[in-house]
């Protein structure tokens, strides 16, 4: 079996893994992080999306082996010494969650979105969201507190 | 803003308690759970939507890499298991008990849909059960399916059960036939409608998951679930299956990621893994992949109905009869009866004084998954016929649609309809107007010319609905055949140092009780909310529940907690009263702290929780130690949620897509504990609502009875940009039923919905009828087949 190194939430990771696992399989199943969830086996609905090397991405998406290397942050990677990120904050305060079973894909998301598009409108903040599903909150308070955050990072 | 700029009371929008687990990763869902020696579970599944098994041969597959055990429907049966069961019988006209296949856990000779369980695998990893899955040779003798849902009543339609001949499981009826008969027969003009009620697929982003154990030791099974009611799992598991006595098994509803109904039901999955636990003796794990639960999950609605609605001239409505057939799936799933049926033939009468109304509903059995409660359950699609054909008689009749709905408003209360409901309160002309006015009704003629210029359709639609939630009175459903009662239990337990825990048999799966119910408490007890735990989903924590469905946690469960926090008032002011030396009467509690009336004698409610616990000095007789108290609480009547949702929509002619300009919805729920998350509730309703109005539909293939809608690149889930930002308002009558006078808030979207959107549309385009979902291929196909004259 391969052995796959990685940097994750800024600590070394190392483990031999299945060449065929996913790298979501290898983070919730061998590092224990369950913040990253599995809502789909088509790519489509974003719960699991992680940041590779500062990128939102499908950690269904890729292997694990494709993540040698790599710095990976989950969600529970986004606080810094207690402090929640600010699209945590958001998500909080607009109540853009109810099961929460979606949100750490969604927050990841926001995270890259705002940092790639700083100056956010609803339009373009629904379009972005397209990759991933929520079935509880209509959206209305994703969008909400993602426009917030950005606002509030500015 | 913080909680502690906007304060914790009753009607504040208090940020939610469970959200920074869920936020930083923390949340325990059961997929979330490892145990030591943990095994996995895969199950084989039928590819064919009917078939005989001739056999079954797991010997190779036995060998296989990392298999622990494979188990069949003979191993189930050889083991004395019983089948999954439905817990609510309905009888046809003739008096007949509803007629009911064998429900197997894993099938046994026969295979009745794509996606029905033939074997179970536990294996080291998942990967290897799945790889072994795939090495067991099932011999199946394939045969015709009744797929397509007009046919399968027909004498040559192939038989899902030989229990049920022309899979036809009832042929129920509601209301008064002849009265009906006789208001049609003076009628001015008659309206008919046939509708269809599209099937959906529920998708929580949770897929279905269970880990089973078994302690050998003490003879005790736990199984991890995704349940929205943890107690009543349990009672089917050990009262019906067999799988162990009911004090030996402990069903755990951890964080549960949505249910939308999907998670009331007790599925075979879940059975299997806490079964089959004791016979491997490790651990079992299963979770749903998405296939799987498109495959399993039982879907929601799926009605053909035919309605007529009599109106004298003055476009009064005189009277309604409907026939619909129902889709029941292949099994019937554990409360799939009581959704075409009381959960929908009751609230046929809208939000409409209609004297006479009559319906008769055939729930019918053909070669798909199971049918069973989505959010609204029934509601949405009696919502739907009438709204519809409400609508459809103002446009025959010319009466504007407002109009013809104020004419027939019901306005006085209590008022019984005729097919049992007896509505408590509302105002409904009052949603009406404040609907019209956030919708900006007036300045729509302008809106629809300037729409026009630019070669755009613009449409407005209502829909003045009403539902019954907080399911129920005991003795209301028992007589209607429900095989349990539907109160709720509470405990409250005052701790020493004054903090409360309190159990509930609500479930939270998303809904923030954990929030909602401490407000209440904490204002109640004068305590802050952090100080307040809210205990649930764990039948060892818990004593017993019915759990969270039907928008009964506020009204239903908060209720029971009301009642057990008026007993642990009444024994705090009694231990009060012996501490401060004064008459019981006089004791006044306000604000955390116990005050002797006319006096300047307090005590705070921390000095008395510890005095209770401390009892030096009680006289025993008369006051016992500790502070502890538990209600059950069975509401005396359904409540009823009711308002008006408009949405403008504007089509593109050339491509046939619709865009909600606006979604107004303006919803009577009575009293409201917390705004912003009752706002939450009507967002998600309403986009499940849009959902089946524009993008949702679960499709079989009516030859083979594949699934052809089995991922999320085939069945059109609701994405950020297929939705508008809603405009929400509210009205308030109060509920004269429970103590906080609350109605519920969990399905209002869904039920409203989708006819106000369909009226947008039939609106814009001229049209009589389309068929939801109304995707852009179907409305473009409208559009062409438009008689000329109303097409330029």
């Amino acid at each position: 079996m391969p052995v796959v190194a990685m940097t994750v939430n800024g600590k070394p990771a190392s483990a031999d893994v299945e060449a065929r696992t996913l790298l979501v399989h290898y983070i919730r199943e061998q590092l224990g992080l369950t913040g990253t969830h599995v809502g789909c086996d088509t790519s489509q609905c974003g719960a699991c999306v992680v940041h590779v090397d500062g990128r939102a991405v499908k950690s269904c998406a890729i292997l694990a082996v494709q993540a040698e290397g790599a710095e990976i942050v989950t969600v529970e990677g986004l606080a810094k010494n207690g402090e929640l990120h600010p699209v945590q904050q958001a998500f909080r305060e607009h109540h853009g969650l109810q099961c929460g079973f979606c949100t750490p894909g969604m927050i990841m998301t926001a995270v890259d979105l705002i940092r790639r598009k700083p100056n956010l409108d609803e339009k373009t903040v629904r379009e972005e969201l397209e990759g991933n599903i929520c079935r509880c909150t209509g959206y209305h308070n994703i969008v909400k507190a993602i426009l917030a955050a950005s606002q509030e990072m500015r | 803003m913080s909680n502690a700029a906007i304060g914790e009371g009753i009607g504040q929008p208090v940020r939610r308690k469970e959200d920074f687990r869920f936020i930083t990763g923390n949340g325990h869902y059961t997929d979330d759970i490892a145990r030591p020696r943990q095994t996995w579970a895969y199950f084989l599944r039928s590819p064919h939507a009917h078939a005989k098994i001739r056999g079954i041969d797991t010997k190779s597959a036995e060998t296989a890499p990392g298999v622990v055990a494979i188990f069949t429907g003979k191993h189930v049966a050889d083991d004395g298991l019983g089948g999954l069961i439905c817990g609510w019988t309905v009888s046809s006209k003739d008096g007949t008990p509803m007629k009911v296949g064998p429900h197997p856990i894993l099938a046994v000779d026969t295979v009745r849909y794509v996606g029905d369980h033939v074997a179970m695998v536990v294996a080291e990893t998942l990967a290897e059960a799945r790889s072994a899955a795939e090495m067991i040779d099932v011999d199946y003798e394939t045969l015709p399916a009744a797929v397509a849902l007009a046919a399968c009543q027909s004498k040559d339609a192939p038989q899902v059960h030989p229990e049920a001949p022309r899979n036809t499981c009832f042929e129920w009826e509601l209301g008064n036939k002849s009265e009906t008969e006789a208001a049609f027969a003076k009628a001015d003009r008659i309206v008919k409608l046939d509708l269809t009620n599209n099937r959906l697929i529920p998708n929580a982003m949770e897929p279905r998951a269970a880990l089973g154990e078994y302690d050998k030791g003490t003879g005790t099974y736990t199984l991890h679930t995704t349940s929205q009611n943890p107690h009543v799992a349990r009672l089917v598991l050990s009262a019906f299956v067999g799988v162990a006595p009911e004090h030996k098994l402990r069903v755990i509803a951890p964080d549960v990621g949505g249910g939308f109904g999907s998670k009331i039901f007790i599925y075979a999955e879940e059975t299997a893994c806490v079964w089959a636990a004791a016979k491997v003796g490790r651990p079992i794990k299963w979770t749903a992949d998405r296939s799987e639960a498109f495959l399993s999950d039982a879907h929601g609605r799926d009605h053909l109905s035919h309605a007529e609605l009599a109106l004298d001239k003055n476009g009064k409505f005189l009277a309604l009869r409907v026939k619909t057939v129902a889709n029941l799936g292949a099994y019937l799933s554990t409360f799939s009866a009581s959704v075409p049926t009381y959960l929908y033939g009751t609230l046929l009468s809208g939000q409409y004084d209609i004297p006479a109304i009559y319906v008769e509903v055939d729930g019918v059995y053909t070669h798909t998954a199971p049918v069973d409660a989505y959010r609204g359950a029934g509601r949405p699609e009696a919502t739907y016929l009438v709204e519809r054909i409400v609508e459809t008689a103002a446009r025959e009749t010319g009466i504007d649609p407002a109009e013809i709905r104020r004419r027939n408003f019901i306005r006085s209360f209590p008022h019984q309809t005729p097919v049992i409901m007896a509505y408590d309160a509302g105002d409904y002309e009052a949603s009406l107007d404040a609907a019209m006015k956030a919708a900006d009704h007036k300045g729509f003629p302008a809106r629809k010319a300037e729409a026009e210029k630019r070669g755009k359709l613009r449409g407005l639609g209502f829909s003045s609905y009403i539902e019954a939630c907080g399911l129920a009175p005991s003795a209301a459903v028992g007589s209607l055949g429900a095989g349990v009662g539907l109160w709720e239990s509470a405990e409250v337990r005052v701790n020493p140092t004054g903090n409360v825990e309190v159990l509930t048999g609500s479930h939270s799966h998303g809904q923030g009780h954990e929030t909602t119910f401490a407000q209440l408490v904490a204002s109640r007890l004068g305590i802050p909310m952090e100080q307040v735990e809210i205990v649930h989903g764990d039948t060892d924590k818990v004593q017993f529940g019915m759990g969270t469905y039907g928008s009964r946690s506020g009204a239903v469960g908060m209720s029971a907690i009301v009642k057990a926090l008026d007993k642990i008032e009444t024994k705090a002011k009694k231990i009060a009263a012996h501490l401060m030396e004064a008459a019981v009467e006089d004791i006044v509690f306000e604000n955390g702290t116990f005050t002797v009336q006319g006096t300047d004698k307090t005590m705070p409610w921390a000095q008395l929780a510890l005095s209770a616990y401390t009892a030096h000095g009680f006289p025993s007789a008369e006051i016992e130690p500790g502070l502890k108290e538990g209600a059950f609480y069975d509401p005396t009547n359904f409540t009823f949620p009711a308002g008006c949702h408009i949405c403008e929509v504007e089509i593109d002619p050339d491509t046939g897509v619709t865009r909600i300009i606006n979604f107004v919805a303006v919803d009577d729920f009575g009293t409201i504990i917390n705004p912003m998350i009752v706002e939450g509730q009507v967002h998600g309703g309403i986009a499940q609502g849009i959902g089946q109005a524009l993008l949702e539909h679960g499709v079989y293939d009516p030859e083979s009875g594949q699934l052809i809608t089995g991922s999320y690149m085939d069945y059109c889930m609701p994405r950020a940009d297929d939705l508008p930002s809603f405009n929400l308002g509210f009205t308030k009558t109060v509920c004269p039923s429970n103590p906080l006078g609350m109605k519920g808030c969990g399905e209002a979207g869904a039920i409203a919905s989708p006819p106000a959107i369909i009226n947008a549309i039939t609106d814009a385009l001229g049209i009589r009828d389309i068929e939801m979902p109304a995707t852009p291929a179907r409305v473009w196909a409208a559009i062409q087949s438009r008689p000329r004259a109303a097409a330029e």
